[in-house]
């Protein structure tokens, strides 16, 4: 059950992931992240991060996926005009270049673990209850420094999306 | 379904939002495949932390979940006030600070 459920969510993440780089339209694109980001939220539920997972669709495929569709609906643009030639060398040495470095990320990744498989997940983990209690204890000056960024994004995306700035 | 393979997925992920970066013109493309990368990220921290079974790691996800937030509103109110200066949101075509 795990397993069928690892290699749906597996499948859906990589293309619903490559749409988003290879689909010419904003809006499939937009739509395939937002499919992507359901993924990850059911990996994190295969996990037993629920309250991650919850966030990850309630913040993530709700919120910032909104604001994403919204502003490529708002701007109306036209699909990104294709240029002969002058990409392909950019591409190739990318494409080239990303696999090494997926190589290289994934090997470091797996010697950072001992080998073994996930051990029994304790009752409380995941739950609101714990991520809350670690977040107002030990992470509180970050957490609120974090408050502090989303106030000043939100200062300065106003001031730069404002039409003119009067002296 | 192993630790491994998570981690795998992760890395892949974030490969593919590398590309994403590198390959693409739209500056929205970009600012899509960036959260991608992140996303990537998020999973190594929670894999990592169900696999230790600490939280810390779901605090770490939840702090670079708020920052994609900061990063979405920021960047797309630059492609906004971009697109009413140049009528465009390619990146190859915003060479005014390169030379």
């Amino acid at each position: 059950m795990e397993l069928v459920a690892f290699v749906v969510l597996t499948a859906l993440a990589l293309v619903s992931g490559l749409m988003v780089i290879l689909h010419r339209n904003q809006v499939v694109a937009a739509l395939s992240l937002a499919a992507n980001l359901v993924a990850i939220a059911g990996y994190y539920m295969l996990l037993n991060a629920q309250f991650l997972a919850l966030l990850q669709v309630i913040v993530y495929a709700g919120a910032i996926m909104v604001l994403i569709l919204f502003v490529i609906m708002l701007l109306n643009l036209p699909e990104e005009a294709r240029k002969p030639g002058t990409g392909r060398v950019q591409a190739g040495l990318a494409i080239v270049l990303a696999a090494a470095f997926a190589l290289i990320l994934g090997w470091a990744l797996i010697r950072a673990t001992d080998g073994g498989g996930y051990p029994a997940a304790s009752d409380t983990f995941g739950t609101v209850d714990s991520v809350g209690q670690m977040l107002f204890t030990n992470f509180f000056y970050a957490f609120e420094a974090i408050s502090l960024l989303l106030v000043v994004a939100m200062i300065g995306a106003v001031l730069l999306a404002k039409r003119s700035v009067e002296p | 379904m192993t630790p491994q393979a998570i981690l795998i997925v992760s890395a892949v992920l974030f490969a593919v939002g590398v590309v994403g970066v590198l390959t693409r013109r739209g500056a929205i493309t970009i600012l899509m495949s960036i959260e991608i990368m992140l996303n990537a990220s998020n999973l190594a921290f929670i894999s990592f932390s169900r696999l230790y079974d600490q939280p810390d790691g779901q605090i770490y996800a939840f702090f670079i979940m708020t920052l994609a937030a900061a990063e979405a509103a920021v960047g797309l109110a630059i492609v906004i006030a971009l697109f009413r200066l140049r009528e465009s949101t390619d990146v190859d075509e915003l060479n005014l600070m390169k030379w």
